[in-house]
């Protein structure tokens, strides 16, 4: 513990490099995913650290230019730094993929399928319908409607003449 | 190269002044439309409907067609 805190104060990923000591079994290994990454995120504007970890040496030569005064930079140079905290600047990493023209084909595609599941089911799962499905009790139905005035004003009744027993033109 | 300074506050202001009018008024509109166009017609058909409304003669159609438990069709 004390070795990570006094490690701390020499490089950027001290963490990585200090020792955990675990009593007198060894080195415990750092696995990669538990160190910090780097993410483009548009929420997350400054990422935990930098893309380029391990720089060659016109980097290092540039880093040692950009501790002194910024003005002296040409653009490229500012370029190339930025390059180097950041993968992607955020119109490329905010650009529209066609991503979603695979998601609503596939969308389609499953609908079609499942439209093919429904028949099967309907003539292979579903029994037969109830017999107060007939035509002839589908039409004594209706009569009966008829007879007990449903929606006489607007509705149902309303469309029927009952002068000469049938629906109005 | 030196950027106009970008838009630091009072956003949600702008964008409520913009369009909350249009909200409320196009509402409005919808009430205004929906009362002429549905319930104003409706009113009309259903007093339309009971000024010539004879409630024995229906009564007695309903009856003959056999519809009631409580009074049978008159039977000769």
């Amino acid at each position: 513990m004390l070795a990570t805190r006094a490690l701390r104060l020499i490089g950027k990923r001290a963490i990585s490099t200090s020792v955990c000591v675990r009593g007198g079994h060894g080195v415990a290994k750092v696995e990669d995913y538990t160190l910090p990454a780097y993410f483009d995120k548009r929420e997350e504007p400054l990422p935990d650290i930098c893309y380029v970890q391990t720089l060659s040496p016109e980097q290092k030569s540039l880093k040692e230019k950009e501790m002194g005064s910024w003005a002296s930079l040409s653009n490229d140079e500012k370029i190339a730094l930025y390059r180097i905290s950041f993968k992607e600047s955020f119109a490329e990493m905010n650009h529209p993929t066609s991503e979603w023209k695979s998601v609503v084909a596939g969308m389609f595609f499953l609908i079609g399928f499942t439209g093919f599941v429904v028949l099967w089911q309907r003539k292979y799962v579903y029994g037969a319908v109830p017999h107060t499905f007939d035509p002839e009790y589908k039409a004594k139905e209706l009569q009966r409607m008829l007879d007990m005035r449903i929606n006489p004003v607007e509705g149902f009744s309303a469309n029927w003449d009952y002068e000469n027993k049938q629906w109005k033109k | 190269m030196s950027l106009q300074k970008p838009l630091m506050r009072g956003m949600l202001g702008k964008r409520l002044r913009f369009h909350l009018p249009i909200a409320f008024s196009l509402s409005l509109l919808a009430a205004i439309a929906f009362k002429y166009a549905v319930t104003e017609p409706r009113k009309q058909a259903y007093a339309d409907f009971y000024k010539q409304y004879d409630a024995t003669k229906e009564f007695n159609a309903m009856r003959e067609a056999g519809i009631f438990e409580s009074v049978r069709p008159s039977e000769e």
